[in-house]
C-alpha cells in the first residue's frame, strides 16, 4: 500500500510515521511537500504531528491554506483515506474536514505521557484490527487537545458514532480523571460522517514497536492495510 | 488605515487563562474585577480609501482566517 506523509514547515513527527510505515510495516511511503499539489498516487494521506507554521495564529490555521491541503480536501471528498495525528487532527478541524475545534488543555499545560484509549468502533478503516471496547495505550504530546463542538455538532457526532477513541482508565471506564485535557465526551479520535477521515490526538506512530513501550498503535496502520486490501 | 482586530474566546467557552489572570489580579489586592477574558490583538495596515470597504474586507479576513467561528468572536476597530 502506498502512503503519503505530508511535510509542513514545523512538522516533527513525519519521519516517525515514515519509519513505522516503511520499516516496521514494509509499505511504500512518499513524502508530500506542503507546497506541492500532487498526492503522488498514494492511497492514504498522513498528516503528521508537530507545529506546522509554528502554530501561528491557531494550531493548523495556516496549514489549512497550503496547496497540499486543497488536494487533500479533494482526495477526502472522493473517499480517499486521510489520517491526521495530533497537529494533523488540528489541521483537519481547521480545514473543516472534521467538525469542531481544539482549545488549550484545561490545565494550560503541555501534556506528554501515555494514556489509555477505548476503541469505540471496529467497523472503520482505522480500527478494524481492534476489538470493540478494547483498551489500548498510546502517548499524547500536545498543548491544544481539548476538543469542542457545538450542541448540534455533538448530536450529529453521537448519532453517527464518529468518536472512534475516547480517553479512559485502565479498565476502559471513561472518567473525568482519565481525561487528560478536558476534551468533550473524552473524545481522543474522531472520524468524519463518511468514515474515511480520522483525526486523533494520541500518536499511534510512537507506539508501534514493543521497544517503545507499546505496540498498540500498529493496529491503526494495520487496519488501514486491511481496509485497502479488502476494498 | 489601521484595523485592530481583537479575537477572544466566545463568552460560552471556558477561558482558563482569563480565569487565572483574574485570580492573580485578586491576589494583588484588586477587588473590583468581575471578569477577565484573554485574547489576541492583530493590527492590520490597509491601503483602503474608505472605511466601509476596509471594514468589509477585514470582516472577511476574520471569517476566513483570523478567528475560528466555532470558538472565537472578534471585534474590529478602524482608525485612520
Amino acid at each position: 500500500m502506498k502512503f503519503g506523509v505530508v511535510v509542513f514547515p514545523g512538522s516533527n513527527c513525519d519521519q516517525d510515521c515514515v519509519q513505522v510505515l516503511r520499516d516496521v510495516l514494509g509499505q511504500e511511503v512518499v513524502p508530500l511537500w506542503h507546497q506541492d499539489s500532487s498526492l503522488r498516487g498514494c492511497e492514504c494521506v498522513v498528516l503528521p504531528g508537530g507545529f506546522s507554521y509554528g502554530d501561528y495564529l491557531r494550531t493548523g490555521a495556516i496549514a489549512k491554506l497550503s496547496p497540499v491541503m486543497k488536494s487533500v480536501a479533494a482526495f477526502a471528498k472522493d473517499g480517499g483515506l486521510v489520517i491526521g495525528i495530533c497537529n494533523g487532527f488540528q489541521i483537519l478541524l481547521e480545514a473543516g474536514l472534521l467538525p469542531g475545534a481544539m482549545l488549550r488543555n484545561t490545565s494550560l499545560r503541555f501534556i506528554c505521557r501515555y494514556v489509555n484509549l477505548r476503541v469505540e468502533r471496529t467497523d472503520t478503516p482505522f480500527t478494524n484490527r481492534f476489538q470493540a471496547g478494547q483498551v489500548v495505550r498510546m502517548p499524547i504530546a500536545h498543548n491544544e487537545g481539548n476538543y469542542i463542538v457545538d450542541a448540534a455538532g455533538l448530536k450529529r457526532i453521537t448519532a453517527q458514532g464518529q468518536a472512534l477513541f475516547r480517553y479512559c482508565d485502565a479498565d476502559g471506564q471513561v472518567t473525568n480523571t482519565a481525561n487528560p485535557n478536558g476534551s468533550l465526551e473524552a473524545i481522543a479520535g474522531l472520524c468524519n460522517e463518511a468514515g474515511n477521515v480520522l483525526g486523533m490526538m494520541p500518536h499511534p506512530e510512537r507506539a508501534s514497536e514493543p521497544a517503545l513501550g507499546s505496540a498498540d498503535g500498529r493496529g491503526v496502520f494495520e487496519s488501514l492495510l486491511s481496509a485497502v486490501a479488502y476494498r | 488605515m489601521i484595523a485592530r482586530v481583537s479575537v477572544t474566546l466566545k463568552p460560552s467557552i471556558l477561558d482558563p487563562q482569563g480565569k487565572t489572570i483574574h485570580q492573580a489580579l485578586e491576589s494583588l489586592g484588586f477587588k473590583g474585577v468581575t471578569r477577565v477574558r484573554m485574547g489576541k490583538l492583530i493590527e492590520i495596515e490597509l491601503k483602503h480609501g474608505s472605511k466601509a470597504a476596509a471594514k468589509r474586507d477585514v470582516e472577511r479576513m476574520c471569517r476566513k482566517l483570523l478567528a475560528n467561528p466555532i470558538v472565537e468572536t472578534y471585534r474590529i476597530d478602524l482608525a485612520s
